[in-house]
C-alpha cells in the first residue's frame, strides 16, 4: 500500500509543480525554492510527517522533504539546547542532501567533460 | 506589416505546449521516482536491517548520485526537458542543478568558475529553505506548542 501512496504523493507534488510552471512566469528555480518552503510549512502543521508515514519514499524523495528536514532538525535542536539549538541543529538532518550533492557533483566535474 | 499583425503571426507559429499532457507526464514520471525511492527504501530496510529514517537517507544519497552521474553522461538534460516538473520536484532536480553548473563552469577556473557558480541554482533552495524553517521554528517557539 505504501507503494501506491508513494506514487500518488510524489506524482501529485510534481503535477502541481508542472501546473504552476505552465501557467505562471515562474522559472524552475522559483519552483524548487517554492516547494522547499512549502515542505517546511507542511512540516510546521504536522502534515509532512503524515505524508512520510503514508508514502515513505514518495514523500522523502521530493525537494519538499529538504524543507521538512530543516524544520525538524531545528526543532529537535531547540528541544535539546534552546535558542542555540535552532542554529546548531538546523542542518543536522538535511546535511545528507547538501553534502551528497557537493561531493558527487565535485567528483563528476573532475572526471567528466561537459556535453554541449 | 504593422505591430498587431506581427503579434498575431508570432502567436500562430509559437510552439503550442499541451498543458494537460505536460501535467500527466509530470505526474507519471514524478510518481515513478517516488515509487522507485520507496522500492529502494524497502530493499535497504530488509537487506541491511536499517530503520526507515536511515534507509530514506541512503535512498536520498543514491538518488543524488544517480542524478549526478546521468547529468555527467549528458542524457539527463534531455530527460529534464521532457519530464519537466516530474524530475524537477524530486531531489533529482536539486542534484542536477548542482552537478550541471559544476560541469559547465569548470572551464572558467576552480575558484572563479566552479567555486563561485556551484550553488548558483541550488543556493536559493538552501537559502529560502533555511530562512522559512528558521521563521517557522521561531513562531512555534513563541506560540509554545
Amino acid at each position: 500500500m505504501t507503494f501506491i501512496w508513494a506514487f500518488l504523493i510524489a506524482g501529485t507534488f510534481c503535477a502541481i509543480g508542472q501546473i504552476i510552471l505552465d501557467n505562471t512566469k515562474l522559472t524552475p528555480g522559483h519552483i524548487t525554492s517554492l516547494f522547499t518552503v512549502i515542505g517546511s510549512i507542511l512540516a510546521f502543521f504536522g502534515i509532512y510527517e503524515k505524508l512520510i508515514n503514508l508514502g515513505g519514499g514518495g514523500a522523502s524523495s521530493i525537494i519538499s522533504n529538504f524543507g521538512y528536514l530543516l524544520y525538524i532538525g531545528a526543532l529537535e535542536g531547540y528541544e535539546k539546547l534552546g535558542i542555540l539549538g535552532i542554529f546548531s541543529g538546523m542542518l543536522t538532518k538535511a546535511s545528507v542532501a547538501i553534502i551528497g550533492s557537493i561531493v558527487f557533483a565535485s567528483i563528476v566535474a573532475l572526471i567528466f567533460k561537459p556535453k554541449d | 506589416m504593422n505591430k498587431d499583425d506581427y503579434q498575431k503571426l508570432v502567436k500562430k507559429y509559437e510552439p503550442k505546449e499541451n498543458k494537460l499532457e505536460n501535467t500527466i507526464y509530470a505526474f507519471l514520471i514524478g510518481g515513478l521516482v517516488g515509487f522507485i525511492a520507496e522500492g529502494l527504501n524497502v530493499l535497504l530496510m530488509n537487506f541491511f536491517n536499517l530503520s526507515r529514517i536511515l534507509a530514506s537517507a541512503w535512498t536520498c544519497l543514491i538518488i543524488i548520485l544517480t542524478a549526478s552521474l546521468f547529468t555527467a553522461f549528458g542524457f539527463f538534460d534531455n530527460w529534464m526537458s521532457k519530464a519537466k516538473a516530474g524530475l524537477l520536484i524530486p531531489t533529482t532536480g536539486f542534484a542536477h542543478s548542482v552537478s550541471s553548473s559544476a560541469l559547465d563552469y569548470k572551464k572558467e577556473g576552480l575558484i572563479t568558475g566552479l567555486g563561485s557558480n556551484f550553488f548558483k541554482l541550488a543556493g536559493s533552495v538552501i537559502l529560502y529553505g533555511i530562512l522559512s524553517a528558521f521563521i517557522l521554528v521561531i513562531v512555534r517557539v513563541i506560540i509554545g506548542v
